[in-house]
């Protein structure tokens, strides 16, 4: 009976045709997927272990799962569930990046201080790049030339040149750098910093720092305050940082680099990902097993999904 | 082939690396002096070899992969001698090779090592001595401490008591220095955080006890009466582990064994543990022990001091390891600093039992006006340190 009504609302949410936010339970070796118009959990598929870093190809017909435990990045069919294949990834994937090319995948090896570059076609290997200790931040630029991994123990920004997969630049950052991302017009290069508590802004052109914001939340040691995931908002207006143990989400101005706004949600807020037009933001919030989401516009947050054990990484698919 | 065309321009690129003169080139001495632990009635714990050491050698390579970037080498002088042999002059060849020398030893040998001419204008790491007095009175300005004092660790536990409302505490102790010492902590840390220590009873038990320790246990516990903790000083790792269990009331057991507060421990995966876990134990083949993490600490602060200062200056380094700009990212979820006034590192302490991570000190709600760490161990307004003024 439960099973039917189960099957029967899965096929009534495809055949409304309702966009869903895809999320990585690191300690239930699942993704859970929710629906967008409902807030509700509509699926959840088992992965392999520890799972991650998620991201869709440009089509969103398949889904990319760093399995970290497993020592693979999982190919998932997001309309079945099913794991088509593995994609060589060297040891412990933790976050990686989709080239704007759909064929190369930039991932961090957590372990093995290396990058390692796939053809996510031919399935093979195409350079392991060295890096520094516990890479984990990655982000591509928009035109494609250059790829970023953050190390979290070496604490640098490594600058990696697509064409010939080599480093050309390596920048210090603030303690423990988590997550990287390049605006939309390439021109600057955002890194935030965990224990350093920053957000650090390069321009791309000379790689150099041109600002860096810091946080400030009334009842909360500044210790507590760590920025890992970071989003742009549509026009790349406002950035949306989390602050992991802080349980907040900080809405930056993204021209002047101050604070507007601190959000209350979960706790130990990871990552998050946009609905379609990004009128909504969903944050992983890994103690409390939940999901927030945040109206944008009022910057309030309206609900909050309990998701699987410890959610950790969001991806956006649109069904439409 | 693509990828092979990497891999050696990576060995190529490591091999020149090497050839070329690092622009700061830093030596980091390990000296470990051997104490033989005493006798004790169980003999399952083996003390590894390379305990220290190993930590002190993944710091070196975490140093390195970031050096590689910077052109800043590292590389690691080691030497173990045991209490009996001359520990001092090990130190003074160390300190000959490079100011900044990480030691495994107890106290008395710490401070007369300290004392060497030959560490005046050093940076002297202590990796494993948890003496309160080193400090307070016996500080010496030259020296650093990465390992928690026993004070730190005793007000960790001392929290969660009053957390867990275990106000009313007894305790058993042991008899060598370690365990005297351990309970003259706990009972500070009971009085500092408002409780009252109740009962305390000395296992003193020699060849004559005639029956098993585990069977001595519940009418050596009977007289306590009623209690909610019962808190067992055995540094030593004697007697403690017959306790757990065996107590005439059951009750929790914290302290020596059962739960235990600890500046490392197997358990801790949270705040990227995890990635410094694995990492150790693929290197070394065991878990990271607290020494181990204390060494590890100790090469990663000149480490992040170089890396952050481009530098290799020694007082360029101190300056900035005591300044308020240096911070350790320990795996703890908090920046790690060192305490001013008697150069203790500050740390989260870890409450733990052997399978899981219970919480980490400071607890919610123990506040300080500036900085929640230095609710554990000794204040600036206790320690008696006059070295660092």
């Amino acid at each position: 009976m439960i099973l039917r009504s189960a099957l029967f609302l899965s096929l009534l949410s495809s055949a409304a045709w309702s966009d869903e936010i895809w999320v990585t339970n690191e300690k239930d070796d699942t993704v859970s997927v929710i629906d967008v118009d409902t807030l509700e959990v509509i699926q959840t598929y088992p992965t392999g272990e520890r799972p991650r870093g998620i991201t869709f190809s440009h089509d969103f017909s398949r889904l990319y799962i760093c399995a970290s435990d497993s020592n693979s990045v999982q190919v998932m069919d997001p309309n079945t569930g099913e794991i088509l294949h593995d994609l060589p990834s060297g040891e412990d994937p933790e976050q990686f990046v989709l080239h704007p090319d759909d064929v190369h995948l930039y991932i961090a090896n957590e372990d093995d201080a290396i990058t390692t570059v796939v053809d996510v076609e031919t399935r093979r290997v195409v350079a392991q790049i060295d890096v520094g200790v516990e890479p984990e931040g990655m982000a591509v630029s928009p035109d494609g030339k250059i790829a970023i991994t953050t190390s979290e123990t070496t604490n640098m920004a490594h600058w990696i040149d697509t064409e010939t997969q080599e480093l050309f630049a390596n920048t210090l950052v603030d303690s423990r750098p988590r997550h990287a991302e390049f605006t939309r017009d390439g021109k600057q290069m955002w890194v935030s910093s965990e224990i350093g508590g920053t957000v650090t802004v390069f321009d791309v052109e000379t790689q150099t720092e041109i600002g860096k914001m810091e946080f400030e939340i009334a009842g909360i040691h500044p210790d507590r305050v760590q920025p890992v995931g970071f989003e742009f908002s549509e026009g790349d207006e406002t950035v949306f940082v989390a602050l992991g143990p802080a349980n907040h989400i900080a809405a930056v101005n993204a021209e002047t680099f101050e604070v507007e706004d601190y959000i209350l949600v979960g706790r130990r807020v990871w990552h998050m990902a946009f609905n379609g037009d990004k009128s909504q933001l969903f944050t992983t919030n890994g103690v409390s097993g939940d999901v927030t989401v945040i109206d944008v516009a009022s910057r309030e947050a309206i609900k909050t999904i309990k998701v699987g054990r410890f959610p950790w990484g969001a991806a956006y698919r649109p069904t439409n | 082939m693509k990828g092979r065309t990497h891999i050696s321009a990576a060995i190529f690129a490591a091999l020149w690396g090497t050839s070329v003169l690092a622009d700061v080139d830093v030596t980091i001495g390990y000296l470990s002096v051997i104490t033989p632990p005493p006798p004790t009635l169980s003999r399952l714990d083996e003390i590894p070899e390379n305990l220290g050491s190993a930590g002190a050698i993944t710091g070196i390579e975490d140093n390195q992969t970031t050096g590689r970037f910077l052109n800043h080498n590292y590389s690691l002088n080691q030497t173990a001698v045991d209490i009996d042999g001359d520990y001092l002059a090990a130190a003074a060849d160390l300190l000959a090779a490079s100011p900044y020398l990480v030691i495994d030893a107890p106290m008395d040998a710490l401070i007369a090592i300290a004392d060497l001419p030959s560490a005046q204008g050093a940076m002297l790491f202590n990796a494993s001595a948890q003496d309160q007095s080193l400090r307070s009175t016996d500080c010496r300005a030259n020296l650093l401490h990465t390992i928690p004092s026993n004070a730190m660790e005793t007000d960790a536990l001392a929290q969660l008591f009053v957390s867990r409302r275990w106000d009313d505490i007894v305790m058993i102790a042991g008899t060598y220095p370690a365990d005297t010492a351990y309970a003259e902590a706990m009972r500070n840390s009971v009085r500092k955080f408002g409780m009252r220590m109740g009962d305390e009873k000395t296992w003193a038990f020699d060849a004559d006890m005639r029956r098993a320790a585990s069977a001595e246990v519940p009418l050596f516990t009977q007289d306590f009466g009623d209690y909610d903790v019962m808190v067992v000083a055995d540094e030593v790792h004697d007697f403690g582990r017959y306790i757990l269990y065996n107590t005439w009331e059951p009750r929790p057991v914290a302290g020596s064994e059962g739960l235990t507060a600890t500046a490392w421990a197997p358990v801790i995966e949270q705040w990227g543990a995890a990635q410094l876990q694995s990492r150790f134990t693929e290197a070394h083949d065991r878990a990271m022990a607290p020494v181990d993490y204390a060494a590890w600490a100790a090469v990663r602060t000149v480490g992040e001091a170089v890396t952050r200062t481009n530098s290799g200056d020694f007082d360029t380094l101190r300056a900035y390891i005591l300044s308020d700009d240096f911070e350790l990212a320990g795996f703890k979820g908090r920046p790690l600093t060192y305490r001013a006034w008697n150069g203790q590192l500050r740390q989260p302490i870890a409450i733990a039992h052997p399978r899981a991570l219970v919480a980490t000190a400071p607890l919610d709600g123990f506040l300080h006006h500036i900085n929640e760490l230095d609710s554990l161990g000794l204040d600036r307004p206790e320690s008696q340190c006059e070295a660092f003024e």
